[in-house]
């Protein structure tokens, strides 16, 4: 019999520390939709990486959904990878895109670039949408088409992938169980874990950098990053760069000014929850529809993500909430009439990634494991 | 702006205790204010294993175990939902020739209640439940099982707010004090009046009843589970193990929660953790006990924070110090499977001062009252 992996590789350990720098980095916040988990639908993240780390393609005709930076650039690397990109359906409306007129004077090369990107999807034949509304994924078994509705017509695109996120989330468990505080940060509409300038979290000795403590994009990740470890080096009385701490806390401030402009351009798509049908499932590790959560809501009276998940398993699966806390948050904020700060946050709890029970056993009882 | 509520009976703590009082009291038309300082079955009652079961309780909790033993196939009907209650029955497992005579003794002493312990030797837990790894026999109870903690509690409260009780979440009792007509309770900006307090506060309920002149030997414990991803279907009992170690049952949807050693506080004692270590140990016994767990992965962890008494018996009944008190806390780790009929006896309690079920054992004069009431709780 196959050894499996999840013995074979499993020990368990335990690291000391004095010092903590985090960087656990982000992944798409993903609104589910009819047909989310169709196979041949990816993340935009998970398409991204597919292509870069893999050199594969999620299929040989895809359209790419959602909204954020990543949608263009990641619809843009496929093109350039010879995959046929069928469209590009953004979810903010044209008139949003204006706010990039404001990000010009910011981050010209990167604004340009973006709009670079669009403008050559349109001239390889890409149909680029603006405002697309009410997606939805057919298929049989796997992903046959995207459905969508602007300006009130429905419109379908044949295809055999797609990649779908709406902008990004940080991965804070981490920081949670490091003890931070967290803060409401309406900009990413999510609790995220407190820290100062210089990258500092409420806990001595524990520092935050990146996409995990807040969305700022890989040129912020890199300043923050070495920023906290000059943070580090001075609470620890070791020498460092003070000027250079300067330099980089006055860019990771002109970048935030940017990412400002930035959601403005690709702003949270307010419709979805309202919208949302009911059959679609929510979560998907332990098969929670969007209704039977609405029936949840109503039926207990729940105004509180935690007791939310306590009642329905929404967020108790394998991925404990990473990939559908953020959109349980926005339904029951929606469905209760309350700003998406008021509904509290998910509490994270170890493990952050399932582990296998054999890394309880020692390395002589898995040496004597009759199923190896 | 103060809003006042005046009130039949005031419960502080909607616990499944508290809760379950509040329907059995709106059952007998008496009308009730529920107060929880945060959500309702968010501590002891929904953080508990789950288990639904009488056997392993000490005799004297029999009478008020078999009470509530008829009320758990009724709770579709009583609260909306079967708070995915399964009566799967009850495994106790003996791993060494000491703990199989400890199980029959028990079954022996507790024979007059009916629990019909059926008492299996080795071969037979391999045949019958698939059980194997270094265990020589178990006692098993038929009539016992599982169900859902996180439902239960809520679903009891929910159907107290349906049957009219005012259920208040989110907000802590801060003051109560005896008046001439019965009581004053302070809690943020509602103040409540009533004619009888049920302190059902869990691990919470020891400065209640300081406050009444009664203070209690309650501490405080954390326990700690192990969630495994959905499997099938292999373990249709519910499983302890004498002498303690690990407990486990497999829930519809195939998660198996695996309980066993103790979380620690985190700074605020109010909140939790599962150590590491603790969780390692419970993984290995697991792995070790159930051949299909060897390959499972475990997918979350949860503590909690539940009261204790150093007898292992909760306090239920009248104070001794203060008429129309009544407390019930200090589960000790074993309160899911008989709070519902804890409601009952507390509800009867209010209404006729006495009830059917024996209780005596229970009783707050167990430990030595203090020589001055307390008022710190008043007062503050």
């Amino acid at each position: 019999m196959a050894r499996p992996i999840s013995s074979a590789t499993a020990s368990a350990g335990r690291i000391s520390y004095d010092g903590l720098v985090l960087a656990t980095g982000a992944t798409d916040r993903v609104l589910p939709i009819p047909g989310w988990t169709l196979p041949g639908v990816f993340t935009l993240g998970g398409a991204q990486i597919a292509l870069k780390a893999q050199g594969c393609a999620i299929g040989k005709r895809v359209v790419f959904a959602g909204s954020g930076p990543l949608l263009y650039l990641v619809a843009w690397q496929y093109m350039k990878a010879g995959v046929e990109v069928a469209a590009v359906l953004d979810a903010a409306p044209l008139a949003a895109k204006l706010n990039l007129l404001r990000a010009l004077p910011l981050a010209p090369g990167i604004v340009l670039r973006g709009v670079r990107m669009a403008a050559e999807l349109t001239l390889r034949g890409t149909r680029v949408v603006f405002g697309a509304d009410r997606l939805s994924i057919e298929g049989e078994g796997r992903v046959a088409r995207i459905v969508y509705r602007d300006g009130g017509r429905e419109h379908a695109i044949a295809c055999d992938g797609v990649g779908y996120g709406l902008n990004l989330r940080s991965e804070t468990q981490a920081a949670d169980l490091a003890g931070c505080a967290f803060r409401f940060d309406p900009r990413d509409r999510a609790h995220l874990p407190v820290r100062d300038a210089s990258g500092r979290s409420s806990v001595a000795g524990v520092y935050l950098a990146g996409d995990g403590a807040r969305i700022a994009g890989a040129d912020a990740a890199e300043a923050a990053g070495e920023r906290a470890a000059l943070a580090l080096l001075q609470d620890r009385g070791l020498s460092h760069d003070s000027s250079r701490a300067a330099v980089l806390e006055r860019a990771l401030v002109k970048i935030d000014r940017l990412r400002d402009v930035l959601e403005a351009a690709f702003p949270y798509p307010s419709q979805w929850a309202p919208e949302i049908a009911d059959d679609t499932l929510l979560c998907r590790c332990e098969e929670i529809t969007t209704g039977e959560a609405l029936r949840a809501i109503r039926d207990f009276t729940l105004t509180e993500i935690n007791r939310l998940k306590a009642v329905t398993r929404i967020g108790m699966g394998r991925c404990q909430g990473r990939m559908c806390g953020a959109a349980a948050a926005e339904l029951l904020a929606a469905q209760t009439r309350r700003d998406i700060d008021a509904v509290g946050r998910l509490r994270a709890q170890a493990p952050i990634k399932p582990i296998p029970l054999a890394a309880g056993l020692s390395i002589d009882a898995r040496q004597h494991d009759p199923a190896h | 702006m103060t809003r006042r509520i005046d009130c039949d009976v005031a419960i502080i703590g909607g616990g499944l205790v508290g809760s379950s009082a509040a329907l059995a009291l709106r059952g007998m038309g008496l009308s009730v204010t529920l107060l929880d300082k945060g959500f309702c079955g968010a501590q002891a009652s929904g953080v508990n294993y789950g288990g639904v079961r009488r056997q392993g309780r000490p005799p004297e909790q029999l009478p008020l175990s078999q009470r509530a033993h008829a009320i758990w196939p009724q709770l579709a009907r009583l609260i909306g939902i079967d708070g995915e209650f399964l009566r799967s029955g009850h495994l106790k497992l003996a791993r060494s020739a000491a703990d199989m005579a400890s199980l029959e003794r028990y079954a022996a002493e507790v024979a007059p209640f009916a629990l019909d312990l059926e008492l299996i030797g080795h071969n037979q837990l391999r045949e019958r439940f698939g059980i194997a790894g270094g265990v020589i026999g178990g006692s098993f109870c038929p009539g016992d099982g599982h169900a859902n903690p996180r439902l239960v509690a809520t679903a009891f409260a929910g159907a107290a707010r349906r049957a009219g009780a005012e259920v208040l979440e989110n907000t802590k009792v801060t003051g109560v004090t005896r008046t001439f007509e019965g009581f004053a309770l302070e809690a943020g900006d509602v103040a409540v009046k009533a004619r009888t307090v049920i302190n059902s506060a869990g691990a919470w309920a020891d400065n209640f009843a300081r406050a009444f002149g009664e203070p209690v030997p309650l501490e405080r414990t954390y326990p700690s589970m192990v969630v495994t991803e959905p499997l099938d279907p292999f373990l249709g009992v519910n499983v302890g193990i004498e002498g303690g170690g690990i407990y486990a049952r497999q829930v519809t949807r195939g998660n198996v929660v695996v309980g066993g050693e103790r979380a620690a506080p985190l700074d605020d004692p109010d909140y939790s953790r599962p150590r590491s270590d603790g969780v390692l140990a419970i993984m290995q016994r697991a792995s070790e006990l159930f051949g299909p767990l060897r390959h499972a992965q475990a997918i979350r962890f949860w503590s909690g924070t539940e009261a204790t008494m150093p007898d292992r018996n909760p306090v239920i009944g009248p104070s001794a110090t203060t008429p129309g008190l009544i407390h019930a806390f200090g589960f000790s780790g074993a309160g899911f499977q008989i709070a519902p009929g804890v409601g009952e006896v507390l509800a009867e309690l209010v209404r006729d001062g006495r009830t059917s079920t024996p209780i005596d054992a229970f009783a707050i004069t167990r430990f030595p009252p203090a020589s001055q009431p307390d008022d710190a709780l008043s007062s503050r």
